[in-house]
């Protein structure tokens, strides 16, 4: 039986100096399916989209819209056959409110002329918001919104321009566990409704629970396309990969803890955490676990010195310590923060100049700078991280979300940090990656250096760690034993009253 | 990316890209000049050469230390008003001692002093540069007037007066303390642990605090220094004109923020170079000089200026565009 796809990419080239970004590819969506498009970063899933939405020209290649040939040169005409793209960081205007910005610029006129019909648009926001099933009043201004709402009102925004084709770029990357269930149950509502959904995700379960259909792209080639139901999850890595991986990660022998290394005692602050004890030894990985908002980003950052703290101690190797970033990282404390784009890097600078900020004072003593010496310091970084960038002069914002990662950790490495803080350390990074990042994890403790790890999966703080704490409405309710250290007794901790 | 492309780690930094800006534009500054040379025969003679330079040395001094400003993503509209007030307090401090280092040390201290508060309302308070500077601004013309109460401050000692109209080896002072404070702004932007700071914290505070950066510190320094500047551009027009007056210097803040715009300084902060604002002060100085030997009515000035700037910056942004 032959369906004619919604619409076709039939034969896509796109190439960028000295990079071959797409190499022929071709990929269909057809009408009510979710299709899942799968591959590490770097091998062309967003010059796919972009493509799609207008927002890149390809080289080469055709299109098909309902099996008529058509063509795609900007984003209004990916607009007219009802492409949109929902945006990982979002578009909205803060200070509307959600009827206008879905609306925005294309308001209905009052009578009076030049002015706006606020009514009308406030009815038909509401429309829109009731098809996917979103209750909120639409004169809700954006700015108060939490991000699962903020991605919703994206969606209506999309949907009433008349959206057949939606595309989301790891829409979950930002959820609590409740609102991707929440998104999941939108997702197979507009389904229902015949709308076509393109779905980019890092998170095998997803691809599996939601996929009708799964494309893998690997270095800018179409690898396969596959039915969830006749894959494993082993053998859609191994296709995006290139070669088996082992996915299970395995938790090397640890060293024997040595001396305390960071001790926190009675911390309270006014960004919204009090009374947090915790201890981090040299040669262990602690984990900081807890639900989104629980308080635990605000805990790391108090204990770097990003943040005001109103009572409390912070020993680092036994002195005292707190309130100053500069004396933090002077006494080997490194912060690798949860948005690494906004927080971890000045993404305009080079990969060398980032990968030395952190240590300029530690390289330079004299207070005088060689680029020389920072070139070869940076240099050994990107070797021994194997960092994968053509040159250190190339704007950090040009690298792969691990690579850009493993800047981040390299920054520190060069500032000879003893004690790490990761705050995420996996977020919006592949399969492949994400087991290099836990392996440099490894690598850090059997030097001997200290780390607090916060993860919101807590498998991953199960596999990692050697024990952990749990956090619950800004304070820590719990500490787990290495044998106690379960996925049931972290979700107990960080729910149960 | 596979591994070959690892391998092949090649050399350089950001800085590289803003060198090459600086150098496309001196191609510019000696092709602007070939210009000129045949338009005008007076442009190519000594003298005029001299005065190019001379005037370039005024407004690069005002627009260096405003570059790091700048390189921070801030903005200090308070330096005309500075030179002002530091030029009568030392224009003062010079009639009452008689000791031309008494009052050096006034005018400069007087504009670093007036930096540390910029510094102080835009990090401690919080208060975005922009609007810090230009309170500053009214409030410094505010106290100025009141200072001199109309009245004019003429008549120095030679030996200071040196300093403005002076020369050595046929060279006026003035571009020997430009060519110095080119080799000092430049070495310590390019080549101190600071500078780097600073040009991180142009690129992102957020990133350069949580790297340790200590942020404030390095914005008070940054306006103290563009406040020194000021007060030594202030000593050198005293030393030029030989009188203070309340409104002396106004008329050079805009001016100055032309050169390091031309100079390709980003206002976003995080790019741009020194020397580059000297070359912006050079084009900026060489085509208002042409149109005064070309004998062009001088209220097209104004206009030539703005379109000047506005291409400068175009073909950044343009340039940039590409580059990525």
């Amino acid at each position: 039986m032959t369906v004619v796809p919604l619409f076709e990419l039939r034969g896509i080239s796109k190439e960028f100096p000295g990079v071959k970004a797409l190499d022929d590819v071709s990929f269909e969506i057809r009408a009510g399916e979710v299709h899942m498009l799968v591959g590490e970063n770097g091998a062309g899933k967003s010059t796919l989209m972009k493509i799609l939405c207008g927002a890149y020209r390809a080289d080469r290649g055709s299109f098909f819209n309902n099996g008529e040939p058509v063509t795609i040169h900007d984003s209004t005409a990916a607009r007219k056959f009802g492409i949109a793209v929902i945006f990982q960081d979002f578009t909205l205007v803060p200070y509307l409110d959600i009827a206008q910005n879905i609306f925005l610029g294309r308001e209905f006129s009052s009578r009076l002329p030049g002015f706006i019909d606020r009514r009308r648009i406030h009815a038909e926001a509401k429309r829109v918001l009731d098809m996917i099933g979103f209750d909120i009043d639409p004169r809700m201004p954006v700015h108060g919104l939490g991000v699962a709402q903020q991605q919703m009102v994206e969606i209506a925004k999309a949907l009433s321009q008349d959206a057949r084709i939606l595309v989301m770029d790891e829409p979950t990357a930002a959820l609590s566990d409740r609102e991707t269930e929440l998104l999941f149950a939108m997702i197979a509502r507009l389904k229902k409704n015949g709308v076509a959904i393109i779905y980019i995700s890092h998170r095998l379960s997803e691809v599996f629970a939601l996929g009708d259909r799964i494309t893998v792209l690997r270095d800018g080639s179409n690898i396969a396309s596959l039915l969830p139901a006749e894959t494993t999850p082993d053998q859609l890595v191994t296709l995006m990969v290139g070669r088996p991986v082992d996915t299970t990660y395995t938790r090397p022998s640890r060293p024997t803890p040595g001396a305390v290394v960071l001790d926190v005692k009675n911390l309270s602050g006014p960004s919204g955490f009090s009374d947090i004890n915790l201890t981090v030894r040299a040669g262990e990985i602690v984990g900081l676990s807890g639900l989104v908002g629980s308080g635990r980003t605000e805990v790391a950052r108090a204990i770097f010195g990003a943040d005001r703290v109103t009572a409390g101690e912070i020993r680092l190797f036994g002195e005292p310590i707190g309130g100053s970033t500069e004396i933090s990282a002077l006494r080997g404390m490194a912060l690798i923060p949860e948005n690494r784009k906004t927080q971890g890097l000045a993404l305009a600078r080079s990969v060398g100049d980032n990968i030395v900020l952190a240590g300029l004072r530690k390289l330079f003593p004299s207070g005088f700078f060689f680029p020389g010496r920072a070139m070869k310091a940076a240099r050994a970084i990107i070797e021994k991280l194997r960092i994968a960038t053509p040159t250190l002069r190339r704007p950090v914002a040009t690298l792969s979300g691990g690579n850009q990662q493993k800047v981040v950790v390299g920054k520190w490495l060069n500032a000879d940090a003893r004690f790490y803080i990761f705050d995420e350390p996996t977020r919006g990074i592949d399969v492949g990656a994400k087991a290099e990042i836990f392996r440099l994890l490894d690598g850090l403790v059997h030097n001997g250096a200290a780390i607090l790890m916060i993860s919101s999966e807590q498998i991953e703080i199960v596999h990692i760690c050697d024990r952990a704490y749990v956090m619950r409405s800004g304070r820590i309710v719990g500490e787990l034993a290495h044998h106690e250290l379960t996925e049931a007794n972290i979700v107990r901790l960080g729910i149960h009253q | 990316m596979n591994t070959a492309a690892r391998t092949a780690v090649r050399s350089r930094f950001t800085l590289s890209r803003d060198v090459m800006q600086a150098f496309y534009r001196l191609l510019g500054v000696v092709l602007l000049c070939a210009i000129l040379a045949t338009l005008s025969d007076v442009f190519l003679t000594t003298n005029n050469i001299l005065n190019v330079l001379r005037q370039s040395a005024l407004l690069f001094l005002m627009a260096s230390g405003l570059t790091l400003v700048i390189l921070t993503a801030g903005l200090d509209l308070s330096i005309g008003a500075n030179v002002a007030l530091s030029a009568c307090l030392a224009a003062s401090v010079i009639k009452i001692t008689g000791s031309p280092l008494l009052g050096m040390a006034t005018g400069i201290g007087c504009g670093a002093v007036i930096g540390l508060a910029n510094g102080i309302l835009v990090t401690a308070l919080r208060i975005p540069s922009f609007i810090a500077t230009y309170g500053m601004m009214w409030m410094l013309t505010g106290v100025t007037y009141y200072y001199m109460a109309g009245e004019t401050i003429h008549g120095f000692p030679p030996e200071f007066r040196q300093l403005g109209s002076g020369y050595l080896l046929g060279v006026p002072m003035p571009v020997y303390v430009m060519v110095l404070f080119l080799l000092i702004g430049g070495l310590f932007a390019q080549r101190t642990v600071w500078g780097q700071q600073i040009y991180a914290i142009g690129a992102n505070p957020v990133t350069a605090r949580l790297s340790g950066v200590p942020v404030e510190r390095r914005l008070v320094l940054v306006y103290a220094v563009s406040g020194a500047m000021a007060g030594l551009a202030s000593l050198i027009i005293l030393a030029r004109i030989n009188s203070a007056q309340g409104d002396i210097g106004e008329d050079l803040t805009l001016p100055a923020i032309a050169a390091v715009l031309v100079g390709g300084t980003s206002l976003f902060g995080g790019s741009g170079t020194v020397a580059g604002t000297l070359i912006g002060a050079l084009i900026l100085t060489l085509v208002l000089n042409a149109m005064n030997l070309l004998q062009i009515n001088s209220s097209w000035q104004p206009l030539v200026t703005g379109v000047i700037v506005l291409l400068a910056v175009w073909i950044d942004t343009r340039a940039r565009r590409i580059g990525e």
